[in-house]
């Protein structure tokens, strides 16, 4: 059961933390020039989204739980962590920052999932 | 579309996916050199401390994975999460080649399929477009 949650908490909150992270950036503006001085600023401003911070704890939240997990379980279960991360994240994307995910989207999507799912289970 | 809001989407991915395995090999390097972490009885806590963080491995690591995680937000601001977090992927190929030519590691063929599903997986989102929703301001 334990093992269970911890896994949940790896995909569901380990996503969710990175989407806050696109959402904060969404909502603090584009990166308009490709200089450090314009991406520090732009970086700065997100430090002041809420998100940014709900995103920062919840991925906390999901190392420590991959941490804990790693203590009495073999790796292996990295492998579905990782493919199921990319559908929990486009389904993010879809319902929590409104982004349209077309079939051709998906269908890479699905391909990235099957691709990583191979290599890990190749080593 | 605007062909340089993918240039600049493009060469952060780029940054995501070299700045992301090379930080990980490393954090994975200065931890084997460390070898076992004890955390306890409680004297053992500075030792502990000074071994990891008294090599320059893991400052190299932590430099390398705060790029990364500075080029993905940067990417967020840019791109949808649907396009920039499988795109990142490309990084168990950067790891692969990186082995193959460096370290000169056997890659498998199974693994080869995976890297090669990976980068068709990429192609494909390549030609949606990276941003489908409004900036808000």
């Amino acid at each position: 059961m334990l093992e269970f949650v911890l896994f949940v908490m790896i995909i569901v909150v380990g996503t969710a933390g990175e989407l806050c992270l696109g959402r904060a950036m969404r909502e603090t503006g584009e990166l308009e020039r490709f200089r450090p001085g314009a991406a520090a600023g732009l970086l700065w401003r997100a430090l002041r989204v809420k998100w940014i911070w709900i995103g920062i704890a919840m991925m906390t939240l999901a190392f420590f739980s991959l941490l804990l997990l790693l203590s009495f379980e073999d790796v292996s279960f990295v492998v579905p962590v990782s493919a199921l991360s990319y559908f929990v994240g486009a389904l993010g994307g879809m319902f929590f920052l409104g982004e349209r995910v077309n079939r051709q989207r998906w269908m890479g999507i699905f391909l990235v999932c099957i691709g990583v799912t191979l290599v890990l289970i190749a080593k | 579309m605007n062909s340089r809001l993918h240039l600049k989407t493009y060469i952060l991915i780029a940054i995501m996916v070299v700045a992301g395995p090379i930080g990980n090999l490393l954090i994975a390097k200065a931890m084997r050199q460390v070898g076992e972490v004890k955390l306890w009885p409680l004297s053992m806590l500075l030792p502990t401390f000074e071994r990891v963080f008294g090599s320059l491995t893991i400052w190299l690591g932590i430099a390398s994975l705060i790029t990364f995680i500075v080029a993905y937000m940067l990417a967020l601001s840019l791109a949808d999460y649907s396009y920039v977090q499988p795109a990142a992927a490309l990084g168990y190929g950067v790891v692969a080649v990186l082995g193959y030519f460096v370290l000169h590691e056997s890659i498998s063929p199974l693994r080869w399929a995976g890297i090669a599903l990976i980068c068709f997986g990429v192609a494909f989102i390549r030609n949606t477009h990276p941003r489908t929703t409004e900036n808000p301001n």
